[in-house]
């Protein structure tokens, strides 16, 4: 197989924008990606089987069959998990990765998100830490993301936003009617409401047209591509460049390395399930927080027998995600208006200067729920089945409306990701275990931010309201993150600030694992910034000093 | 919106049931039914009716309920089926001893009160089954259930639009619905 320049394993977030810098920059580029290029012909506005409800399976995988997972329960007990269960934290297995299906809120992260151990000390029990680049550094890649994906909304009435030189690129699409609602409350409370920052498309841009309002979004493929994610932006113009090969349906086994250290290439299993080596001058691992950590972990070799980047243990090290919390409110008002995405409003009152806590979350009314996701946002005292049940729902489907927020996680240093000495995949390659708590000042914010969205609703009206507070096992899902840490010591961090492997001269990690802390907002633009101001410096590095390819 | 406003509506459900009657005896099949025995149907239809019951809506029966959970009982919920079989047969068992007679042909309010009673392995299976009807009821009438997308009449949810990319109008700005 011919040498490249770069092999990147993952065509999601991060590895999709590396793709495009690399393959624009002249350097060869292969990308491998374990799952397939799905349209949205292949996840038709399956409320059973999408991205979010996986009763009847994975809508953008990975299969139930040849992906399984451990988890260790809080109480020791082990089980295996299959990708569609509770407790796999399943991110994506499809070109696009997570953005394929996400619900595309576009947030920056605040300064103090940033340094989060200097702004407010570390709790007891928990690996917070600064990260090693600051708000200001990123600000330009944010932009760049903002602008060659797409992002609509309008940040300005919202006070707490950090600098930015540029407004975003598209207006904000019109308001829905809980957003009529939830606006004057806000306002009346002395908070300052806005409307969100969204990877999709309010006007026509980029060649792909606006938003068509439909009530599948979150967890489904757009039908009309107005849904901004790499699979339709940068991963197109990095194989336009004709120096990117996309290569779908492999499995990356391990990274290969060399005696004197260096890496030369990924041996993965292609889409025949034969066992291939792709050679290259750099390796980008961008496979999201548990599977890079894994890849990491399985790369084992006389030099690096613990794994590459592992010496000092921290490799898996701090799986956070986010700690969703809110509340639900019923109105006697019909609050359904069947205008999607649905989420539309936002606050970022409460992300930081809540007395006592470290930190808090952006809160913003919740994407449409389809009925049967609905039936998962009930009231404890209603009964579970019987006309009671029935009741309810018909009275209260098109009258509520629900509030939550994602609650920025102390690390914790044991919430981590292994290899199971035991179980391995379909082609025999040693799976993910996942283990870990929440730390409990987590479950404070929590609790705080919980008590800020009843607020919200009680003041918009609500005639019922009650809390949703997560429980205190392990969080990752779509936001998992921080399993290779990004810090300038190599003894208590994975990667350096440019993402680079600290004892290797050619590995990288792009994708949310790097991040020290994951602020309280969903993190893929900051995914997609840290991918831009990775690329940059990797393009700066190698390009005098790569091979033929 | 009354039932009998569409009668052609009801000449499909009344077509479909008969569709499937060439299928008996089919592949080794006794009955309609890819998993079930015509008595386990019978119980499932009447548990189902427990925890969706019709009202001046529709319920889990008239939904199809049942063939939601037996179709997936043949697909992904394959590893249930040994829940579902000993699930039935234990309910069945419980309500001979206790009243003389299997589930589905005991009183309605008899059957609420059994299932309210309901401890430990026979309460986990039915929590089970209430998972599943609520899929069945008011998940995407693709998958085998929510027929004529009932629930979501009740709901006064749109149905999902039957049309290509080329329907809509995507010359404009995202503003209406």
């Amino acid at each position: 197989m011919k040498h490249v320049n770069a092999v990147i394993v993952g065509a999601g977030a991060g590895g999709g924008i590396v793709a495009k810098e690399l393959a624009e920059a002249g350097f060869s580029v292969v990308v491998l990606e374990r799952g397939r290029w799905l349209t949205a012909y292949d996840c038709r506005k399956d409320d059973l089987r999408n991205q979010r409800t996986t009763v009847l399976g994975n809508g953008t995988g990975p299969d139930d069959e040849r992906h399984p997972r451990v988890v260790v329960e809080l109480d020791g007990r082990e089980r295996i998990v299959r990708p569609s269960e509770p407790g796999y934290n399943n991110n994506a297995a499809c070109v696009g990765g997570g953005t394929l299906t996400y619900g595309a809120m576009a947030w920056r992260f605040m300064e103090r998100d940033f340094r989060m151990r200097s702004s407010y000390g570390c709790p007891e029990g928990s690996t917070l830490e600064d990260w090693p680049v600051s708000y200001q550094d990123l600000e330009p890649y944010y932009e760049k993301a903002e602008y060659e994906l797409g992002v609509s909304g309008d940040v300005t009435p919202d006070p707490f936003h950090a600098p930015r030189r540029k407004p975003l690129p598209m207006p904000p699409l019109s308001p829905t009617r809980e957003h009529e609602i939830l606006k004057p409350a806000a306002e009346r409370l002395g908070w300052h409401p806005f409307d969100i920052p969204m990877l999709r498309n309010s006007v026509p841009y980029g060649g792909r047209p606006a938003c068509m309002r439909c009530r599948w979004c979150v967890g489904f493929v757009c039908e009309v591509n107005a849904k901004n994610g790499t699979q339709n932006t940068v991963l197109p113009r990095a194989l336009a460049t004709g120096h990117c090969e996309l290569r779908t349906e492999c499995v990356a086994k391990e990274i290969l390395v060399d005696a004197r250290g260096r890496a030369t290439g990924v041996a993965y299993f292609d889409a025949r399930d034969r066992l291939q080596t792709q050679t290259a001058d750099l390796v980008v691992v961008s496979c999201a927080a548990i599977e890079s950590a894994r890849l990491l972990l399985n790369s084992k070799s006389r030099l690096f027998p613990n794994g590459i980047g592992n010496r000092y243990d921290w490799v898996g090290r701090n799986l956070q995600g986010h700690s969703y919390c809110g509340a639900v409110g019923l109105f006697e008002q019909v609050t359904y208006d069947d205008v999607g995405p649905g989420a539309s409003i936002a606050i970022c009152d409460f992300n930081h200067g809540n007395p006592g806590l470290r930190g808090g979350a952006m809160l913003a009314n919740e994407f449409i729920r389809l009925p049967y996701q609905f039936l998962g946002r009930m009231p404890p005292e209603v009964p579970r089945w019987g006309k009671a049940h029935k009741d309810f729902v018909r009275q209260f489907y098109r009258r509520s409306i629900m509030v939550q927020g994602p609650v920025q996680e102390m690390p914790v240093f044991d919430a981590r990701v292994e290899l199971d000495p035991k179980v391995k995949d379909y082609w025999g390659i040693p799976v993910a275990r996942l283990s870990g708590r929440k730390h409990p000042h987590t479950l404070e914010i929590c609790r705080f931010i919980a008590e800020r969205a009843e607020a919200w609703l009680k003041q918009a009206g609500a005639i019922r309201t009650w809390k949703r507070i997560p429980g205190p096992g392990l969080s990752g899902g779509q936001h998992q993150a921080g399993t290779c840490r990004m810090g300038n010591d190599p003894k208590s961090s994975v990667v350096d600030r440019y993402c680079r492997v600290h004892e290797m001269e050619n590995v990288y990690v792009v994708d949310g694992s790097v991040h020290v802390t994951n602020g309280g907002f969903n993190p893929v633009l900051t995914i997609m910034a840290l991918a831009y101001w990775a690329s940059e410096h990797l393009v700066r590095e190698w390009r005098g000093r790569r091979g033929r390819g | 919106m009354s039932k009998n406003a569409h009668p052609r509506r009801r000449f499909l459900r009344a077509a479909s049931g008969a569709a499937l009657a060439p299928l008996a005896g089919c592949g080794g099949r006794s009955g309609p039914w890819r998993f079930f025995t015509a008595e386990e149907a019978e119980a499932v239809i009447a548990l189902c009716e427990q925890i969706i019951p019709a009202d001046e809506d529709p319920g889990a029966t008239e939904a199809g309920v049942i063939h939601y959970i037996d179709r997936h009982l043949t697909g992904h919920f394959r590893r249930w089926q040994p829940v579902y079989r000993r699930g039935l047969a234990e309910l069945d068992r419980l309500c001979r001893q206790q009243h003389g007679e299997r589930f589905a042909r005991l009183p309605f309010a008899r059957q609420t009160a059994v299932l309210e009673g309901l401890t430990g392995e026979g309460k986990e299976f039915f929590n089970l089954v209430v998972e599943h009807a609520m899929q069945g009821f008011y998940g995407d009438p693709r998958h085998g259930g929510n027929r004529d997308a009932v629930s979501w009449r009740m709901l006064g949810v749109p149905l999902v639009p039957v049309r290509g990319r080329q329907h809509y109008d995507l010359t404009g700005s995202g503003g209406g619905a």
